[in-house]
């Protein structure tokens, strides 16, 4: 027996070993961990429990049988962060370059269809060469039977992709369909096709950074959620991000216990409007106020940033908070921001997270740029994806909310259930200035005369109380006791049931 | 002028009626400060405000309040009329004047007195007679106040200047009469320097006062600055409570000032009291004033000056003698005669004072502005075995503007002993959490922490000698190294604790967590074991090289995420530390000292130890943004050469112009910002090739 038992440990300690010792130095040589020190920093220590770990390829082609590694180039397995249960594969770089195989596929397979079927979230770790070229077209198989899995988990569970290397051609597609991607710098990137394919077709000289990297693709492409300054910060904050996560999509959101009061009040926020109502101010001052401990996980930081994603936690409950940002382009809606809270927004309502909204938006963003854009197109997609929101949605109106923009984000019209304004909510198809200069157009020639006409439409609506008039406000708040109210229509929004009508999905406007 | 004759001071006075509405002609902490007093006393306050201090504390503490114009102080609180008119509608019957502004002014008082309005301060003549420095000199030399050796009728030319350098002895100060804040202002240590430095000094003194009269006298090597506070009444009483010592200054600023001196002894101070009260009888002086005067470290003293208003730095002498000196301002400004005697006045312990300037120590003190979205001052009051004071104007979401004096508040510790004062304001200037702005906190509790300061050897060259090349964070060293550890510790450990208590965690034995660390403190690392349940002290034990345990600290705090100050005892010992999250760790800062921290498991460290150290980026290609603000014009095309000096960009921050110029030569390779882009600090606007 004793002899059996050793047998055993000798097995694993060669499958531990991955491509082997040289292999590991070069990865480590790259600034990068190994798959499995990747999964000891993400899972709580000793709960890791690897799956296949003695599985091996099956291709005799190219002289494939000769050269076999415990393990196929991918670890798989389950264990749990804080407790809580999540299933992992990690692309082993050290072994076959981490390209993928029929086996290696059917290992990432085997954890999904886990994963779904005992409704946990699945995170995958990329560092990889893309398909095995030696098998050929079972390779491009076991891509197709990972997509589906992605595609069928999709708004069940929570799906997230972090890439810690290459990530090309048939790779970058399963983490396209997860529900967040997040990238390393310096160490990462993620394209179709690479630097050498470009070349040879178009003839651009570009780099796998600049056609690729983390900074391409959390501010130009909106592809990655977040960029990282290096593994252990990666995983690290990946431990972080699923303390927010509900495990599946009826299984509500986390409980953390705080002490930070839901009654504490915020005097400061009683000044955070200027005076000059042209002046930005920082929207993430309310957020990080508001929410609990000042913890704020945003989400697509570096892009559009005149929109404001991310998680946060109210009374220990998280919530998803999309706020305009007054600092980047006055908080405006173009394209680009639309897409980017569009998304968050549905994500939140597949996991039955609760919405808050903060709007100061002086409307969509004029411009031949936007409206070739498709700007219609994509501004319609955050106005779907509020309007057939189901979770819990509030809304707090803190300046500016002027024309279809208002409409948009998260309005009454749209079933906000509780609409709230501060008193320096202005509620209007336009600013004061534009809107006299329209309806008094003959008076334009008189400077005087149309200054009044302006102070007589701001008087008119340049507040909140004509939209609380028509109930289009359900009340309108003091701003230092915007945290309690907040988590007071939470608590009453506990047991919202709303349903939209039976459809085998909707056709958002993609 | 009134010569108090001896019935005077013995014969009872009738009670005198009290101000009931006075208005404060001032902003910020002082007026906050004569508020307090007012209400103190059962006097109605007016405040009067322009359009940047439309929601300022001031405003909000005082019952009415006047709107007086725009928020440049030319336009607002420099307008004698508009205050006067301000009195006359709110039926103030008197007016206390604050520090700066209109507070010597010659004019104000005479105008108050026209409309029948007290001023609350000297007689305009005292004021008059003060605030010229060569009439103020033979004012000191005729009451017999010992004065610099010098010349104090005008000089001719720089022959006559070289003269008189050698009649007093070089070194030699060449200052402006109408000088002040160092303009106009040359020290010469021979002919040669003299005769240029007399040119320098009258063509600056023209330019920057227009009157280009000039003054010799010796220049004292390794000053300090100590002054004596007096206090006058209506009845030819005059007092002197004492010295402040103010020898702490950056750029003739000061930064932080004490009560009593270190270098004084009772007979000095006696011989400075009596002379400063010379002075102030001679010219009949009527309120609390300050007589400047300059010490050398053999306690040998000369008249500098007279300020003929109450100083930023009074609290330091209110606490060491128990007068509110506001109060007194008002009471002999209402006619009564003071109620106490120069033997009445005893010192009482130590006070040190910190001013909380909006500067950014890390940058060469460059003004920062904006709002204040974090401001918590510490606890007032008893602390130890001492008092906190905290002199301030602002409140959190407060805005810190162009427009005024930067000084964000006034931290005043007093304690039995100076060292016991000094470490109060220590621990008191850890607890002072701001956000928003840059501020020079930091600066200050270092400078608590040196030695010369803490010694009392010192002099007005001390910031310049301790920091010789700018402010820089302590690196953590020795006991405080290992207090930063436990509390990094303690707080890793205590969120550690509270996120195993997450719902929907998987059903069987709950998880294990080791109690092994590593805490990274910037590039240092340190193994611990820590434990302890929330609620309940943190146990950390520091381990050695090899594992073994080394010390044992036991933090009791009631910490909790997100609060920006740790506070509670080490070992028993208090300890405030600022904490702020960054990812997976929290940049922790005490005692002058900042440093990122990081506490990782035993397997996190070995890994993180695995990460390349990457090296900053290599910002020298690139123009950033100085602050935050709208860029008004980008002068440069890609491609286009540049020499050292030309205009890059401009960028625009509170209504203000900053020019950006280049460094050094080079080439535009690329212009990432354009006119009318609103930029944070740092951010890229043109790269070069």
């Amino acid at each position: 027996m004793k002899e059996i038992l050793n047998e055993l440990e000798r097995r694993r300690t060669s499958a531990r070993l991955g491509g082997g010792q040289a292999r590991i130095d070069a990865q480590h040589g790259r600034g990068k961990l190994t798959a499995r020190e990747r999964i000891d920093l993400l899972m709580d220590q000793n709960s890791f429990e690897e799956f296949d770990m003695y599985v091996e390829h099956r291709s005799i082609d190219f002289g494939m049988e000769k050269t076999k590694f415990p393990g196929d180039g991918v670890v798989t397995g389950w264990g749990t962060i804080n407790g809580r249960v999540v299933y992992v594969f990690a692309k082993d770089f050290t072994v076959f370059g981490g390209s993928l195989s029929e086996a290696h596929a059917k290992k990432i397979t085997k954890i999904q269809d886990m994963a779904l079927q005992n409704r946990a979230p699945i995170i995958g770790l990329f560092d990889a060469g893309g398909a095995r070229i030696q098998e050929g077209v079972a390779a491009l198989g076991g891509y197709g039977d990972v997509f589906l899995r992605n595609v069928l988990s999709s708004g069940v569970i929570p799906q997230i992709s972090v890439i810690m290397g290459p990530c090309a051609g048939g790779d970058v597609y399963s983490p396209a369909m997860t529900d967040f991607i997040f990238m390393v710098r310096d160490t990462s990137y993620m394209f179709v096709t690479g630097p050498d394919v470009v070349k040879t077709v178009t003839n651009e000289t570009v780099t796998a950074e600049d056609l690729g990297g983390a900074k391409v693709h959390t501010t130009k492409t909106s592809i990655a959620d977040r960029a990282y300054e290096n593994d252990v910060e990666a995983l690290l904050q990946m431990r972080r991000l699923m303390d927010f996560l509900p495990e599946h999509n009826r299984a509500g959101v986390p409980v953390l216990p705080t002490k930070d009061s839901p009654d504490r009040l915020e005097l400061s926020l009683d000044t955070l409007i200027p005076d000059n109502p042209n002046k930005p101010y920082d929207i993430k001052e309310l957020i990080t106020k508001v929410v609990d401990e000042a913890d704020f996980f945003e989400i697509q930081e570096a892009f559009a940033r005149n929109i404001v994603t991310g998680f946060a936690r109210m009374d220990g409950k998280t919530v998803g908070i999309v706020a305009n940002q007054p600092m980047v382009l006055a908080g405006v809606l173009d394209s680009d921001a639309s897409r980017k809270a569009a998304r968050f927004v549905r994500f939140c309502d597949c996991f039955e997270i609760p919405l808050i909204t903060f709007v100061d938006v002086p409307g969509f963003l004029p411009g031949t740029a936007q409206e070739y854009g498709g700007l219609i197109k994509h501004g319609a997609k955050l106005l779907f994806a509020y309007a057939e929101a189901t979770v819990p949605k509030l809304t707090l109106i803190t300046r500016k909310a002027y024309g279809g923009a208002y409409d948009v984000m998260s309005s009454k019209h749209i079933r906000g259930d509780v609409n709230y304004a501060w008193p320096t909510a202005e509620i209007a198809v336009m600013g004061a200035k534009g809107a006299a200069e329209i309806i008094y157009r003959s008076e334009l020639s008189d400077p005087k005369k149309i200054e009044a006409r302006i102070e007589e439409y701001k008087k008119r609506f340049a507040n909140p109380f004509v939209a609380a008039e028509r109930g289009y406000i359900d009340e309108v708040i003091t701003p230092h006791a915007t945290r309690r109210r907040l988590c007071r229509a939470l608590n009453m929004l506990a047991n919202k049931k709303a349903e939209n009508p039976w459809k085998k999905h909707d056709n958002i406007p993609l | 002028m009134v010569t108090p004759s001896r019935r005077q001071l013995s014969s009872p006075i009738p009670e005198v009626p009290m101000f009931k509405k006075i208005l404060i002609a001032n902003r910020g902490e002082i007026a906050c400060r004569v508020i307090k007093t007012a209400r103190k006393m059962g006097i109605k306050t007016v405040a009067v405000y322009s359009d940047a201090d439309r929601d300022a504390l001031h405003v909000e503490m005082a019952d009415e309040s006047v709107h007086i114009g725009p928020p440049a102080a030319a336009e607002s609180y420099l307008l004698i009329d508009k205050i006067v008119a301000a009195c006359k509608a709110t039926g103030a019957e008197a007016v206390h004047p604050g520090y700066g502004f209109l507070s010597e002014r010659e004019a104000f008082p005479r105008a108050l007195a026209e409309h029948g309005i007290v001023f609350i301060g000297p007689h305009p003549a005292a004021i008059a007679a003060m605030g010229d420095k060569i009439e103020s000199k033979k004012a000191a030399a005729r009451a017999k106040v010992s004065t610099v050796p010098g010349h104090l009728g005008e000089i001719s030319d720089s022959k006559h200047a070289v003269k008189i350098a050698r009649e007093v002895g070089y070194p030699v100060m060449i200052k402006a009469s109408a000088g002040g804040g160092g303009k106009g202002m040359r020290i010469a240590y021979d002919d040669k320097e003299c005769e240029e430095g007399f040119g320098l000094a009258r063509s600056e003194a023209k330019a920057s006062f227009g009157d280009d009269r000039i003054f010799i006298e010796k220049f004292i090597v390794n000053p300090r600055h100590i002054e004596i506070q007096v206090l006058g009444d209506k009845h030819g009483n005059v007092l002197y409570l004492g010295e402040r010592e103010c020898s702490i200054q950056r750029r003739n600023q000061k930064v932080i000032e004490e009560a009593p001196s270190p270098l004084l002894d009772e007979k000095t101070r006696r011989a400075m009291g009596e002379q400063a009260v010379a002075l102030a009888k001679a010219v009949g002086y009527d309120s609390a004033g300050t007589v400047e005067f300059v010490a050398g470290q053999d306690r040998s003293f000369f008249f500098l000056e007279m300020n003929t208003r109450l100083q930023v730095e009074h609290p330091v002498t209110e606490l060491i003698t128990g007068i509110d000196l506001v109060e007194q301002m008002i009471r002999v400004a209402a006619g009564e005669p003071l109620a106490f005697k120069q033997a009445d006045i005893k010192l009482n312990g130590w006070a040190v004072e910190s001013r909380i300037y909006a500067e950014d120590p890390y940058r060469n003190f460059l003004p920062s502005i904006g709002r204040l979205t974090r401001y918590r001052p510490p606890v007032e009051g008893p602390l130890g075995n001492g008092t906190v004071r905290n002199d301030t104007g602002v409140v959190e979401g407060g805005e810190i503007s162009m427009y005024y004096d930067p000084m964000i508040a006034k931290l005043v510790t007093h304690a039995p002993t100076r060292l016991e004062a000094i470490d109060l304001q220590a621990q008191a200037l850890d607890a002072f959490a701001i956000d928003g702005i840059q501020h020079n906190i930091p600066f200050l509790t270092s400078i608590m922490q040196n030695k010369v300061w803490r010694s009392g050897k010192l002099s007005t060259g001390f910031i310049k000698e301790e920091f010789p090349d700018g402010f820089v964070a302590r690196a953590p060293t020795g006991a405080d190294l290992e207090t930063l550890v436990a509390v990094a510790a303690s707080i890793d450990h205590q969120g550690n604790v509270r996120r195993r208590a997450i719902s929907r965690q998987m059903s069987g034995p709950a998880v294990r967590f080791a109690h092994h660390r590593v805490v990274a403190v910037g590039s240092e690392a340190r193994a611990v074991e820590v434990a302890g349940q929330i609620g309940a002290p943190t146990i950390v034990t520091l381990l050695g090289e090899d594992g073994t345990p080394q010390r044992k600290l036991t933090l009791v705090s009631a910490y909790w995420p997100g609060e920006p100050l740790w506070q509670g005892t080490v070992d028993g010992q208090p300890v405030s530390m600022q904490v702020r999250s960054v990812l997976n760790g929290h940049d922790l800062a005490y005692r002058g000292i900042a440093a990122r921290t990081h506490v990782y498991t035993a397997r996190e460290a070995e890994l993180a130890a695995l990460m390349p150290v990457k090296a900053p980026a290599d910002m020298s290609k690139f123009l950033l943004c100085p602050m935050p603000g709208l860029v008004k014009a980008v002068h440069v095309a890609e491609g286009a050469e540049v020499k050292a000096g030309d205009t890059l960009a401009v960028v625009e921050a509170m209504k203000m112009e900053n020019v950006l110029r280049a460094e050094r030569d080079g080439k535009v390779k690329s212009v990432k910002a354009k006119a009318g882009e609103s930029l944070a600090v740092d951010a890229v606007i043109i790269e070069f090739a």
